[in-house]
């Protein structure tokens, strides 16, 4: 497998329909590295739909996907190896320890050394005094940390978040977002869907607001996020 | 690929001696089975000629697919099974990590039910240990072989409970029929060995085919 | 719909009213008499009940590598059909059996395998309508492994009762009652070929449906 990489981000009409309800509808968007990209937008405006199609898990109905001049179709395997994705669902088994869970995805990903690579994550999550206790005992906020661990631990290029800081107390939240600037600061490309216009704010480089599948308005370095999603709701088209 | 595999199936059977929830449930549930069909077939203390070898099978056939269901539906609570579709890894090498954790599963309850099945009908299961091993080996990877690969296809359909067994048996039928004529012939006073050897090498053609055809399917099968 | 439909499907009915005429012509066969003449619709509708299966077959596997939703649609028209003309042949087969051998199933080879072929066709439709979205992949893998399992089922459905094979009750094809099978062959054949289009059509329908319903919302 030739390893690959790609310096930006480039969505070109994209669009993905479930039968007859229309998910997405010519979404078109550029970002690059080192940036912070987020998808706004209420329930159902497919924000899930638009990550998955990034993260190459579905295939776009129409329209294209380019990773820098690669493409999901030709690359497949080498291009997952350069995304990390942290989901809804946490993509973690409950039955092991975190330790586990960590080795077993770095095995995965082809890290040399999966129980050194399982040890750095486990340092930089701040759960190295859990690292043995099955992820079923952890709170939400600490399966989310041991989850974005495992979402990068093979150091990805693209870096997909789906609603990250849901149920995370402050505490969590703050060692989120440090976590996310760090990994602008490391060039990586992050594109983070989520409710909380609050964190948001500040975060971002550009924002995409999305409503009904459709990309409402883009908006550059956004600084009052909570009233421009207003006005783009309260609009009838 | 093969690394992959190992991992997977490394995985897999840490998680499931962590709790031993399937395996349990699974033997418990082949063992009823057993008694089940004891209740109904046996007649004054004589079971119908045959009967321990289809009992056997049919014992396997359904805990199997109570296996398979659970062993997919853990993959589905976390959405375990996308992450592992998003990695690198060559996706038909998943698919050989999932159907070997099957595999040995079922070999387990297997160990424990044919002494159970030779003692409650009185059949001489472990007269040829090495003809019968052949035969339950092939014939459950025959049946894992399908069934791992429509488990994985079903996790993301709805109805996928009782779609799994309407899926998996019409095909795994040749299976039966091999695995139960085999055991049978092996529970003969007088065993003809020629026929047991066409029956495993029925079985492992078709293990042959079925695994092939699950690879080269897994793939499109698994991309949406 | 294509401009041969209308035409061939006057021609089919034509035919299938002329060929009870055709039928009852045809030389009694010795020891069934009357009884065997349902042969004529029972082994064409076996063939196309074959015909069906395997074009379902290739329609999945050219569906499942290479995406193409006409191949779909195809496929599920193809099973519908197989369902069909299974159920034609094996409800006039143990009509037939009953009266000429007295008995109404027989675990042989021919008609197991028919049996289970069936309850594969029947097992892609019940996918197709209840398994939820991806069910078109689904079905179609199970077509596939359906295709694949055809010799295993028959070797091992035949070698299932001894392993010497036994005689079937099933007669092989005889070859003097020709005109009269030959030509409701060609009646079973064209109205596998109209249906098949039929049904094609209405999935066609569906989609383009769908297509429309997408669209209002650009």
């Amino acid at each position: 497998m030739i390893p690959i990489d790609f310096d930006d981000l480039t969505a070109d009409e994209v669009s993905r329909h479930f039968g007859r309800r229309r998910a997405l509808s010519r979404i078109s968007f550029q970002t690059r590295k080192g940036s912070i990209l987020g998808l706004l937008g209420p329930n159902g405006a497919g924000k899930s739909t638009m990550l998955g199609v990034l993260a190459t898990l579905l295939r776009a109905s129409s329209g294209t996907i380019r990773y820098g001049t690669h493409t999901a179709g030709a690359s497949g395997a080498a291009l997952r190896s350069r995304i990390g994705i942290l989901g809804h669902d946490l993509f973690l088994y409950p039955e092991l320890t975190a330790r586990e869970n960590l080795a077993f995805f770095a095995g995965l990903y082809g890290a040399g050394d999966p129980q050194e690579a399982a040890d750095v994550a486990l340092q930089r999550s701040g759960l190295a005094d859990r690292a043995d206790d099955p992820v079923a005992s952890f709170s939400r906020g600490m399966r989310q940390r041991v989850a974005l661990e495992r979402a990068l631990i093979h150091a990805p290029r693209l870096v997909l978040l789906d609603e990250p800081f849901t149920g995370l107390d402050d505490a969590s939240t703050a060692a989120l977002v440090a976590r996310l600037q760090g990994l602008r600061e490391s060039e990586a490309i992050v594109v983070l869907a989520t409710h909380d216009l609050d964190l948001a704010e500040g975060l971002l480089d550009t924002a995409l607001f999305l409503r009904d599948g459709r990309l409402a308005e883009a908006v550059a370095r956004p600084d009052s996020l909570r009233s421009t999603y207003r006005t783009i709701m309260r609009r009838t088209t | 690929m093969i690394k992959t595999a190992w991992l997977v199936l490394k995985k897999d059977l840490t998680v499931e001696v962590r709790s031993l929830e399937i395996a349990y449930t699974t033997l418990f549930f082949a063992i009823s089975c057993v008694l089940f069909f004891a209740f109904a077939l046996v007649k004054e203390g004589q079971a119908p000629e045959d009967g321990a070898a289809g009992i056997l099978w049919i014992a396997i056939a359904f805990g199997g697919t109570l296996a398979l269901g659970r062993t997919f539906e853990r993959e589905r609570q976390s959405e375990t099974l996308r992450a592992l579709l998003m990695a690198p890894a060559a996706r038909p090498a998943i698919y050989v990590g999932k159907l070997l954790g099957i595999v040995a599963l079922l070999v387990a309850a297997e160990i424990v039910l044919v002494p159970l099945v030779a003692f409650l009908f009185q059949a001489p299961l472990l007269s040829h240990p090495f003809w019968l091993s052949a035969v339950l080996l092939t014939g459950t990877i025959g049946f894992a072989a399908v069934g791992t690969l429509f488990s994985a296809m079903l996790v993301r359909a709805r109805s996928r409970d009782v779609l799994l067994p309407v899926l998996l048996y019409p095909i795994t039928v040749p299976v039966i029929i091999a695995g139960v004529r085999a055991t049978a012939a092996l529970l003969q006073p007088d065993v003809e060995l020629a026929l047991v050897r066409f029956w495993v090498a029925l079985l492992i053609a078709l293990d042959v085919v079925f695994v092939t055809l699950a690879l080269w399917t897994f793939e499109p099968l698994m991309t949406d | 719909m294509p401009k041969w439909f209308i035409p061939v499907a006057a021609v089919t009915a034509l035919m299938f009213a002329a060929s009870p005429f055709l039928i009852a012509n045809a030389p009694y066969e010795a020891t069934m008499g009357l009884v065997q003449k349902i042969f004529y619709y029972h082994l064409p509708s076996a063939w196309v009940f074959l015909l069906s299966a395997i074009v379902c077959g290739i329609a999945s596997a050219r569906f499942l590598f290479g995406g193409s939703p006409r191949q779909d649609r195809l496929a599920y028209a193809a099973a519908e059909l197989t369902v069909l003309f299974g159920a034609i042949v094996l409800v006039t087969g143990p009509l037939w059996a009953r009266k000429a051998w007295g008995v109404w199933w027989q675990w042989d080879v021919r008609l197991t395998s028919s049996l289970m072929g069936w309850m594969v066709a029947w097992a892609y439709l019940l996918v197709r309508k209840y398994g939820g979205p991806g069910s078109d992949k689904l079905a179609a893998g199970l077509a596939l492994f359906g295709m694949a399992n055809v010799p295993f089922v028959y070797i091992s459905v035949n070698y299932w009762r001894t392993i010497h094979p036994a005689t079937s009750v099933v007669p092989t094809l005889p070859v003097d009652m020709g005109v009269a099978l030959w030509f409701a062959v060609a009646c079973f054949l064209l109205l596998f070929v109209l249906l098949l289009r039929l049904r094609v059509y209405l999935e066609e329908q569906r989609t383009r449906l769908d297509a429309l319903y997408l669209s209002l919302d650009e």
